[in-house]
């Protein structure tokens, strides 16, 4: 079985991975080896017209950056030249990215989900701004008559709330946390910041879709949210078209803030293309009485690592976990959850799903840290997976500190398979085979689909129909 | 060739895990007719209908399965339930997140390739669901999930009803229901009848289901064959003496 699988990876490094990357490297890239220099930082930091801090905070990353080592503990992510990191970085200015590159699997996804023509070059990086400005410029005034502010992070760096924005920025995420989160640090560029004041409720879901398209591919992009007292949010983060970037490295950061009693819900589906490196780091820190409440859908990428942490800090705060992650050929996918209880009678629900296939690996972890504070507080763990074949993978690993003996813990993880016995039944009622095991999947993800607003969960369902007729 | 035949049956032999199972079963069930397959346990009733459906885990050895005069023997289980078969199921599948009404309009639109309407086919699901005392709600829970056994067989007959196949088979739908879960089932098999003209095969040990029903045709299946055809009195016979008598015979 293993030797299946190796060769199943090495068919699709042969077939996708290198041929693409090779093309490119022989046309744009720096052949010679380099690592991520001060100059370049610097000429990042001068570009974006930084503040003082903003700048000496980037070397700072560097030098921890340059520290640091690469993670050893998960997937292997030796398809990243960590050597020539430089031009990972640098790839987006430095290229003209043309429609005509992009390879058709992409191009056939696109058309596939019924993406309008002009958005498909935008998500593909390829395009100039289109139209989602307009629609992003009407969502952001129409939230700014309730005070809140919605805008791109280099203008949240220097606009009114600039030394809200430095009192907070990568102190959930600290450049020490790991590698890519240096890298981060030192390289990020775009992205979103929120801050909703005391006591509003936005109405409207607000989508860093069309912030992120509108600014061009997302790939160290910086998302900052802060929920004020009382106050109730829901971020929609990307869109089920595929990203697609020649540079495959994704190194995001998300720092969310719950106020005292106040409500946000970060929900996300990705899509990545199948050569992306995606080490994308999330955090939230809810205060007494706040709720955190994470919507997550892992789809595309070569190699994921992604596991949202939840710091519960204040007394009954509480947070809830939905995720699902779907691992096709090629593709290894490490993704979970992170809890830490601080506070007492804080309470975290971790719910889990996760689909492998054509030799797909998923791994799900999870983390649940427990502290002595955190008297009565309630844990809850649930991971189900769902191998579509035998040459699949799907791993649990379940980590629990518990540091108190007055806790409610519980902890369950299942696998199984799709029956031979529940696709012939499905049949012997008229639906074809295909559809039968698209049908049993979607309904292994419809606990995570009926948490979406409709038009991302009608998305997500066909982006399950997608990945299970193999078409993408 | 009879123009009324619906189901032949010619020489059939399955195995099960590479164990013959049905050794040379011949049966012919014309349209609208009530069949009755009597057996005891681990005779090959189960087999049958699993074959007939088109279960890829029952493997055809020799012989032909004809359908409305089509060779339906290398169809696959989808193909059948368009050319009018259905099988009750004996243990109905448990689909979380698929909801029952869902499930069945889907069936509906895969057989007959083409959309249907909302609101007609909500109050033909409610009208059917009425004549088996079921509540609204249950179309929207999971498939089979967490309902009790005889919830499973009157889904069965709710989906019976409403993919109106020209030939069911009943795989043991009477086997553990109470007295009055029988006269439910029976009442909505009773209903299909009626609107459909529909062939049965009804597959039992017991003959509790075959009270309230018209029977033309009795077969006593033991080890793979059909051992003796009769009418009606067959179903009496057996009530009262058993399946020793033909039990013997074939040992």
């Amino acid at each position: 079985m293993l030797d299946e699988l190796k060769e199943s990876l090495r068919d699709y490094e042969a077939n996708s991975l290198y041929d693409f990357k090779d093309e490119e490297n022989e046309t744009n890239f720096y052949r010679e080896k380099e690592g991520l220099t001060r100059d370049i930082v610097e000429k990042i930091s001068r570009e974006k017209e930084d503040p003082d801090w903003m700048r000496e905070f980037r070397l700072k990353c560097l030098d921890i950056y340059n520290e640091m080592n690469m993670p050893n503990w998960g997937p292997s992510i030796e398809g990243l030249d960590i050597d020539k990191i430089s031009s990972y970085v640098r790839s987006k200015s430095d290229m003209k990215n043309r429609w005509e590159d992009v390879p058709d699997d992409i191009k056939n996804t696109f058309e596939k989900l019924g993406i309008p023509e002009a958005e498909r070059k935008s998500l593909a990086g390829v395009g100039a701004q289109y139209d989602s400005e307009l629609v992003y410029h009407n969502i952001k005034d129409e939230v700014a008559r309730q005070g809140v502010i919605y805008t791109d992070f280099e203008s949240a760096l220097k606009g009114e709330y600039a030394d809200m924005v430095k009192e907070h920025f990568m102190k959930l995420v600290p450049p020490t946390n790991h590698k890519f989160a240096a890298l981060h640090g030192a390289v990020w560029s775009g992205g979103s910041f929120v801050y909703v004041p005391k006591n509003v409720k936005v109405e409207i879901p607000l989508q860093s879709y069309f912030r992120l398209n509108a600014a061009g591919a997302g790939q160290f992009e910086h998302t900052l949210i802060i929920v004020d007292e009382g106050a109730d949010l829901h971020f929609i983060e990307g869109c089920s078209a595929p990203k697609y970037n020649v540079a495959n490295l994704h190194a995001g950061c998300v720092e969310l803030f719950v106020g005292k009693n106040a409500k946000l819900r970060y929900s996300t589906i990705e899509n990545w293309s199948k050569n992306m490196y995606n080490l994308n780091t999330k955090r939230a820190r809810v205060e007494e009485g706040g709720r955190m409440e994470w919507v997550s859908g892992s789809f595309g990428s070569h190699v994921s690592y992604l596991y949202p942490m939840t710091i519960l800090k204040g007394d009954n705060s509480s947070m809830e976990y939905t995720g699902i992650t779907f691992s096709g050929k090629g593709q290894n996918l490490d993704t979970g959850a992170k809890v830490l209880h601080i506070g007492e009678g804080s309470s975290s629900i971790i719910n889990t799903k996760s689909i492998s296939k054509d030799g797909g690996i998923g791994t799900f972890r999870s983390s649940v840290t427990v502290m002595p504070s955190a008297r009565k507080s309630k844990v809850s763990v649930s991971c189900d997976s769902l191998m579509l074949d035998s040459i699949s993978r799907s791993d649990t690993i379940p980590g629990m500190d518990i540091r108190t003996n007055d806790s409610d813990i519980g902890h369950e993880a299942k696998i199984g398979k799709i029956s031979d016995e529940a696709i012939f039944y499905l049949m012997s009622k008229g639906i074809s085979e295909e559809d039968a095991r698209a049908m049993i999947v979607s309904g292994f993800a419809n606990s995570v689909s009926k948490e979406l607003p409709l038009e991302y969960a009608v998305e997500m369902n066909n982006l399950i129909k997608l990945e299970m007729s193999g078409n993408m | 060739m009879n123009t009324h035949e619906l189901l032949k049956i010619e020489n059939l032999s399955v195995n099960v895990s590479e164990k013959e199972i049905l050794k040379g079963l011949n049966l012919e069930v014309n349209e609208g007719e009530v069949h009755v397959l009597l057996g005891p346990n681990g005779a090959g009733k189960s087999t049958l209908g699993n074959a007939i459906m088109g279960n890829p885990s029952y493997e055809i050895t020799d012989g032909k399965i004809f359908f409305n005069q089509k060779d339906i023997t290398d169809f696959s289980a989808d193909k059948r339930a368009a050319e009018g078969l259905f099988m009750s199921f004996q243990n109905p599948i448990e689909v979380p997140g698929i909801r029952l009404g869902t499930f069945i309009r889907n069936a509906i639109s895969a057989q007959t390739k083409k959309p249907i309407k909302l609101l007609a086919y909500k109050k033909k699901l409610e009208e059917a669901m009425k004549i088996l005392g079921m509540d609204n709600n249950f179309a929207d829970r999971d498939l089979n999930v967490g309902f009790s056994g005889g919830e499973k067989k009157k889904a069965e007959i709710l989906q019976l009803l409403m993919l109106s196949p020209k030939l069911a088979i009943l795989d043991e739908t009477d086997s553990g229901l109470d007295v009055d879960a029988v006269r439910t089932v029976s009442k909505g098999v009773k209903e299909y009848q009626k609107r459909e003209n529909g062939a049965l095969i009804i597959i039992t040990h017991s003959t509790r289901i075959l009270e309230s029903l018209k029977i033309d045709k009795a077969h006593i299946l033991i080890g793979g064959r059909i051992v003796k055809s009769g009418g009606p009195e067959l179903v009496e016979e057996i009530n009262n003496e058993g399946f020793e008598k033909y039990e013997q015979v074939v040992v």
